[in-house]
């Protein structure tokens, strides 16, 4: 048997130097990182990276940060397994490995020119980020830009202060929120379904890009649908359990689908005749 | 037929020649294993190898996609230190049966597709392919002919073909010339051999009969209207989901990926594993989701993945019909069962029905 050193290997890991973290609620951290030899992620909103702590593992991971930032990229990991809870316990000047973009991030380019609508449940708010920084940085590409976003309480609102902010833009609709409140909130009370009805927006020229936890999608689907939104208008992201983000390995294939290739950004006329999607 | 590509061995001197084979090479061959079980081992003499033999327990997919793999090594400290790996080893394949070889062409397809899985394409390189020709089937659970994996077309470097006295050889490779002239055992065909060649083909449409009531071209059509089918049902109350259908097919290559630390702490390998969607964690996400809980969605999974979903992704069916699925499966599922069971609940509904 003869070893090889393979370079070219799809599975070779970046070193991604940790420039900055910060806690987010109790259970998320966002971390800003560069790569070591200076060169810059070139990813789509809603695209995904897969991240490397050796000797614990590799896991997706979608970058939140926008796809314009030259500097630095985002992640915003929230700590449920192995992986994230070592990648919690690292501080600036760590290095982690990464690999990646992988997947077919959200049609920046169909959207352009349309009125857009985000739907983010929990930390589905993570790629949409991606997606909102981008939207901002091009404002004058988009027409109306819708935000709902919901959450289980308020302590697990994420990116509190960025929030502040798009609330107060006078170029983005903004609501949030919650399934239970505190003595504190003064904000909206219910699950995030409860908030389209009320969104104000012409269904024929809108496009919806929709994250959040599996159960959250058929309930903001039938909303949608009823508000007017053509099929391949309504845009999701999917989540699966991707071990080589190439199509491969055969974990997040959908039918005749891969998540990690084909998506994780679907359009809902894709997979609406689809068992086993949602 | 190019005559010049045919060479002639006897029937006699195959053990000779596999003999020189090894003396040059590192043999792999089919042996016995008891039990009218065989396998693909390292061969250290001819006495070893059997020709005659039914598709063995694992398939030769464990040499070019091995069980497990090391994919990374890496050290363990504050700076990040990994390197991509792969092994290989010079091996030549002798005895491959056509439907293994076609279900090498079905990795190759997938494992070169972009991004291209480097590891596989480099010990597929250093792999040479003999097969030989079946001209009578294994036994009743091959459905070779149903798939067209019957017939040598491509996918090897050498093709033995047994005649009355010789082993017509097809050269299909520079691999496969530099054996025939290492070895100096083997002989130009002549236009007799030839013949018996062509005869001995035509004969085999007459062996090798269609094993499933229907053809090729319509198992997508077939599958499209199958999603809902009744047998998926009974594969549920009889898959135990033990994965063995997965683990012996030539065409199924899902993988897990892990990572291992040595005692030492300071360094460790990252590597693939075989896996398998008939396993329970396998379809499961973040939160407990799964999203083929139930053994029927397992199995019309694999169904599917060898019949339907990827003739849309790679234009191929990916079953080769070798039948080891149904000959290890201790629940008796049976791959020709199964398809016959759904052409029987929704033939009626497939457009054929207007010729």
């Amino acid at each position: 048997m003869a070893k090889v050193v393979i370079k070219d290997s799809p599975y070779n890991l970046k070193r991604a130097r940790i420039l900055e973290v910060k806690t987010q609620t109790e259970k998320e951290k966002l971390f800003k990182l560069v790569f070591e030899d200076k060169t810059w992620l070139d990813f789509e909103p809603g695209q995904f990276i897969m991240v490397s702590l050796m000797g614990i593992g590799e896991i997706p991971v979608s970058v939140c940060s926008s796809p314009l930032n030259r500097h630095y990229f985002e992640i915003c990991v929230r700590a449920v397994g192995k992986v994230t809870n070592s990648l919690h316990k690292l501080k600036a000047g760590d290095v982690i490995g990464v690999r990646g973009p992988y997947g077919n991030g959200f049609p920046i380019k169909l959207i352009e020119g349309h009125d857009l609508l985000i739907i983010a449940g929990g930390l589905g708010i993570a790629p949409l980020r991606s997606l909102i920084l981008y939207a901002i940085d091009n404002r004058r590409d988009f027409g109306e830009i819708h935000i709902l976003f919901g959450c289980k309480t308020p302590g697990e609102l994420l990116f509190s202060d960025e929030i502040d902010e798009w609330s107060k833009r006078l170029d983005i609709h903004f609501a949030c929120t919650v399934d239970r409140a505190d003595p504190d909130w003064k904000g909206n009370v219910g699950l995030i379904t409860s908030l389209i009805p009320g969104v104000d927006i012409d269904p024929i020229r809108t496009y919806a890009a929709v994250v959040g936890p599996p159960v959250m999608y058929k309930f903001v689907i039938k909303e949608l649908l009823t508000k007017g939104l053509p099929v391949d208008q309504i845009l999701l992201s999917f989540e699966r359990h991707m071990k080589c983000g190439m199509g491969k390995c055969g974990r997040c294939q959908i039918q005749n689908l891969y998540c990690c290739k084909d998506g994780p950004v679907f359009t809902f006329k894709e997979i609406m005749d689809m068992a086993e999607a949602l | 037929m190019k005559i010049e590509q045919y060479r002639l061995i006897e029937k006699s001197r195959i053990k000779e020649f596999l003999n020189k084979l090894i003396s040059i090479y590192n043999v792999v061959a089919p042996v016995e294993k008891g039990f009218n079980n065989f396998a693909f081992e390292q061969i250290r003499t001819a006495d070893e190898v059997r020709l005659n033999y039914i598709p063995t327990i694992l398939p030769p997919k464990k040499y070019f996609l091995p069980k497990k793999e090391t994919i990374l090594e890496f050290e363990l400290g504050d700076e990040l230190k990994v390197e991509p790996v792969t092994e290989y080893e010079n091996l030549v394949l002798f005895g491959v049966h056509t439907c293994d070889i076609a279900g090498i062409k079905c990795l190759n397809m997938v494992l070169s597709d972009r991004p291209k899985d480097t590891a596989y394409l480099i010990r597929k390189k250093h792999i040479t392919i003999i097969g030989i020709e079946c001209n009578n089937y294994c036994d009743d659970y091959a459905s070779c002919s149903f798939v067209g994996a019957h017939i040598p077309t491509t996918g090897y470097d050498l093709m033995f073909t047994e005649l009355s006295e010789h082993f017509i050889v097809h050269v299909h490779s520079s691999k496969g010339m530099e054996i025939v002239e290492k070895t100096e055992m083997f002989k130009g065909a002549d236009q007799n051999t030839i013949e018996e060649l062509k005869i001995l083909r035509n004969n085999k449409l007459k062996v090798f009969n269609n094993e499933i009531p229907t053809e090729r071209r319509y198992i997508p059509d077939l599958f499209d209207r199958s999603f809902n089918a009744t047998v998926w049902q009974e594969l549920e109350s009889k898959c135990l989901s033990c994965g063995n259908c997965t683990a012996v097919c030539p065409t199924c290559y899902c993988f897990d990926i892990k990572e291992d630390v040595e005692l030492s702490l300071k360094r460790g390998e990252r590597y693939r594993v075989w896996f398998s969607c008939q396993l329970d964690p396998f379809a499961k996400v973040a939160g407990g989701i799964d999203f083929r809980r139930e053994r029927s969605a397992r199995q019309r999974h694999r169904f599917y993945r060898k019949f339907r979903y990827h003739i849309d992704r790679y234009g191929m069916i990916f079953c080769t019909g070798c039948g080891r699925c149904s000959r290890t499966c201790m629940a008796g599922i049976n791959l020709k069962e199964v398809l016959t069971s759904l052409i029987r609940e929704s033939e009626a509904k497939i457009w054929r029905k207007w010729l």
